[in-house]
């Protein structure tokens, strides 16, 4: 506009982060477990979060998609407020009910660390049971993106198959499939192969690191530094509930500003 | 002391009218107690506050009472509210009434224990309260429920016994009559020991095969 011509070429929507944290904390009984926690994540971006055992990283994941109800804080994602409304005069948070939290809720995928298929649903009826139950499509419909996206993670000769009769790896990758066939705005991993044996890792990985590439939004909590260093767009070490340090995933692993990164990363790639 | 044989053959088929009364109630009731308790169970698990509320004092009133007294108030009790359905129904219900409570326990307890990362792997995607009990927990709840219900139906049908006080003619109130009329009660007692342990070893073995015909995962 400040050139006086006109543009068919609509104007670029301010566009923010993807995801936006502020200050969220939580705590269990009089232990607080996240102390103030603020990071931006922007679309298509990858975002790997690492730190020792108990600094808190699962119950950030938890509390982004209210498995786990934040003490303070705001998440929101694509502008609109997770778990809660600004309403009234003055405006006060208020809590959404739990069937507007599902809605929400549905928007992040989450990839647990022990998988947490549904044993008595073959593959594809873990996968599909979503969109049939949750997005209310038909039986074949639901059962056709299923199958699309268990090819989609390399096992389209398994889709008959119950979950005690596939590998680790196997299971974990269903549960990936579960996870994109409610087309989320972004997934959440949390330790995805630290349950796998360690020859079924990298087919977890490689998968995750198709995601990435195809432009997915990710939050991955892992200890494969290889990964970290291959698919990540940014790095966040957390430690005893606070970010520690965060940046390019290189910066930081080959010039840690805080000692206490230094230390971790030492401990970490030396095992 | 001898055994009177004679007293015992002619016993047998009468014994056998009072059977099919007991069949015919205990599995009414079963029919009735295991719907209504699942129902009351998942309620108890899922409902809104009100409601599990309600099925808790419900359960509480059923344990906290003798059941001869919840026949009692049934029979009593229907009438006067101006159902006038006979000791049948009314012994059906009173049974169904006190299996249900204890059903509702026993699927509060089992659906209650499934892994915790069930119904998280479920509400993660955007899953409600009532589909992840109904889709999630409960069909992988099924197979551990069977022995404790096939507890409850042994316990129901034993407790089909105690309708003879509102003269329900089942097959202990058979027996009494029997004994009223030849006293020989220590014959027929036997008898009906024998009667309810028969039918009852047959219903073990059917929940045993109903136990292992389920889906194991
Ligand atoms: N439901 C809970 N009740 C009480 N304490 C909890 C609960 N969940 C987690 N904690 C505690 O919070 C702390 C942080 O846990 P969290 O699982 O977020 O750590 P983490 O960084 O994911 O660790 P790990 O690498 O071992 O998975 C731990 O000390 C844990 O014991
Ligand atoms: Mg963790």
């Amino acid at each position: 506009m400040t050139n006086g011509t006109r543009s068919d070429v609509a104007p670029p929507v301010p566009v923010g982060p993807l995801l936006s944290v502020q200050g969220l904390r939580k705590s269990y009984g009089d232990r607080e477990i996240l102390k103030g926690i603020s990071f931006d994540v922007i679309a298509g971006q990858t975002l790997v979060l690492i730190g020792p055992s108990g600094s808190g990283k699962t119950t950030v994941l938890r509390c982004l998609n209210y498995l786990e109800v934040p003490d303070a804080g705001t998440i929101e994602l694509a502008g609109e407020p997770i778990g809660g409304a600004y309403v009234g005069e003055p405006a006060h948070w208020t809590p959404l009910p739990e069937v507007r939290l599902a809605l929400q809720r549905r928007k992040f995928g989450f990839v647990f660390q022990r998988f947490n298929l549904f044993p008595h649903l073959t593959a594809l009826q873990n996968v599909a049971i979503g969109p049939r139950k949750v997005l209310g499509l038909s039986r074949p419909a639901a059962e056709a993106r299923a199958a699309e996206q268990l090819a989609r993670v390399s096992l389209e000769d398994h889709l008959h198959k119950r979950p005690s009769q596939l590998s680790g790896g196997q299971q974990q990758r269903v549960a990936i499939a579960r996870a994109l066939a409610m087309e989320p705005r972004m997934i959440l991993f949390d330790e995805p192969t630290s349950a796998l044996d360690p020859e079924l890792v990298h087919e977890v990985l490689d998968v995750m690191g198709t995601l990435a590439r195809e432009g997915m939004t990710m939050i991955v909590v892992t200890h494969e530094m290889g990964f970290a260093r291959r698919a990540a767009d940014r790095l966040i070490f957390m430690a005893d509930g606070r970010i520690v340090e965060e940046g390019a995933p290189e910066a930081v692993f080959s010039a840690p500003r805080e000692e206490k990164t230094q230390r971790f990363l030492a401990h970490i790639l030396n095992r | 002391m001898t055994i009177d044989w004679a007293i015992v053959e002619m016993a047998i088929p009468l014994l056998a009218v009072g059977t099919v009364m007991t069949l015919k109630i205990a599995s009414l009731a079963a029919l009735f107690g295991l719907t209504g308790g699942i129902g009351l169970g998942l309620v108890s698990l899922g409902g809104w506050t009100w409601a599990r509320w309600l099925v808790r004092a419900y359960v509480d009133f059923v344990r906290g009472t003798p059941l001869l007294i919840q026949i009692f108030i049934v029979f009593f009790g229907l009438p006067l509210m101006g159902f006038r359905l006979g000791e049948f129904w009314a012994g059906v219900i009173a049974l169904s009434i006190n299996c249900a409570a204890y059903v509702a326990e026993i699927v509060r307890g089992t659906v209650g224990s499934v892994e915790k990362g069930q119904t998280e792997a479920a509400k993660s995607i955007g899953m409600t309260q009532g589909t992840i009990l109904l889709h999630i927990l409960l069909p992988q709840s099924i197979r551990p429920m069977v022995p404790a219900l096939t507890n409850d139906v042994i316990t129901l049908l034993k407790n089909t016994s105690l309708l003879s006080v509102i003269s329900v003619y089942e097959l202990t109130r058979s027996g009494q009559a029997v004994i009223a009329s030849h006293f020989a009660p220590l014959e027929i007692f036997a008898l009906l020991a024998i009667y309810y342990y028969a039918i009852i070893s047959v219903l073990s073995w059917v929940s045993r095969v109903i136990e292992r015909r389920l889906p194991a995962w």
